[in-house]
């Protein structure tokens, strides 16, 4: 059926690489005007929120525009579990544990 | 204590700092490598094809896709574009590790481009100050060992973890997004104005457009709105000490 999906696959791993790859060995990094070493040193903190926001949210449904209650709720209570472990500046990997721990027996007693 | 250091002593512990480091990625790649490989198989694709894809590309949400439009029986360019435009937003991770890696050699930045993911660019970033190609070296080994292991063993054992605890772990990655960037979110002000802005436009956009194009959007414009911003802040303020 798909004799051709290694094709595909490696066409895949190309357009994916390159963009990873090009800034990393292109650009001089001494030759970046100082406005854009702000930028880019901003952007850690920007991604991390547009990784989070919407998506925690819609971790089953995959999109806001078919967000469920379950969906919205199972976001928000291991979130705050996270949010709560790392305010307190938890070891990241407790944050994770403790996250996993919260939404496995809200889970079951649901 | 540091200068006592050799160079090769010094570098095999920030290898090791890296390990370390990646031990949540591998934790919460976990529970959706199992998945990938166990839908691939349900896709129709060869053992070597799943594991193949998850050598090759590396790039979860991508590799769903893939999955999908096989299934639909989709051509290939229009698989290969639809996954470029996807993980286009790593171009971005990418110029941002440049601008902090202290890294020299073209040859090892090539190698750690391909382990640049939404998770290893977030440990990185929020780990070190610099970024070592060491450091990448131990980070990539763990998160890219753990998605194709498990990538590999979803497809041999046809199933995926018990249900609820397949369902509780897909939190992880999100909780270890939120346990990196808290920390910096109490400390700098900077830091929660990016964070905020770009959560809610990413919100907004990702109602209209895909989510790969929702983060870049949404990355781009807030950093470099709030960079503007607070040069115009600086600027003010310096002129009220003058």
């Amino acid at each position: 059926m798909f004799s051709s999906v290694i094709w595909v696959i490696l066409g895949m791993g190309v357009v994916t690489y390159v963009p990873r790859m090009l800034p990393l060995v292109a650009i001089k990094a001494e030759g970046v005007p100082p406005f854009l070493q702000g930028v880019l040193k901003n952007v850690p903190f920007a991604v991390l929120g547009a990784l989070i926001f919407p998506a925690i949210f819609t971790i089953q449904s995959g999109s806001l525009l078919h967000i469920t209650w379950d969906d919205f709720f199972f976001g928000l209570i291991g979130g705050a579990m996270a949010f709560i472990a790392s305010y307190l500046e938890w070891n990241i990997i407790f944050v994770v544990l403790s996250a996993i721990f919260v939404l496995t027996v809200y889970s079951l007693i649901l | 204590m540091l200068s006592y250091q050799t160079p090769v002593k010094k570098s095999a512990r920030i290898f090791t700092d890296g390990v370390k480091a990646g031990i949540p990625i591998a934790i919460g790649y976990m529970p959706i490598a199992l998945t990938f490989g166990l839908i691939a198989r349900t896709t129709g694709l060869t053992f070597m094809d799943a594991v193949g894809m998850s050598v090759f590309v590396y790039a979860g949400a991508s590799q769903f896709m893939a999955l999908q439009m096989l299934a639909a029986e989709t051509g290939a360019i229009e698989i290969i574009i639809a996954t470029f435009i996807v993980n286009i937003r790593h171009f971005l991770m990418s110029a941002s590790i440049n601008e902090r890696t202290v890294e020299r050699s073209r040859w090892k930045k090539a190698a750690m481009a391909f382990g640049i993911t939404d998770e290893t660019f977030s440990v990185a970033s929020l780990n070190r100050d610099k970024i070592e190609a060491a450091f990448m070296g131990g980070l990539i080994l763990m998160s890219y060992g753990s998605w194709v292991v498990f990538s590999g063993l979803g497809y041999v054992i046809g199933a995926s973890l018990p249900e609820v605890l397949q369902k509780s772990m897909s939190i992880a990655l999100y909780a270890m997004f939120i346990g990196l960037v808290v920390p910096s979110l109490k400390k700098e002000r900077k830091a929660l104005a990016l964070f905020i802005l770009s959560a809610i436009l990413c919100s907004v956009f990702s109602l209209f457009i895909p989510f790969g194009w929702a983060i870049v959007a949404a990355t781009l414009i807030s950093s470099v709105t709030i960079e503007w911003a607070y040069g115009l802040l600086m600027k003010k303020e310096g002129e009220a000490h003058v």
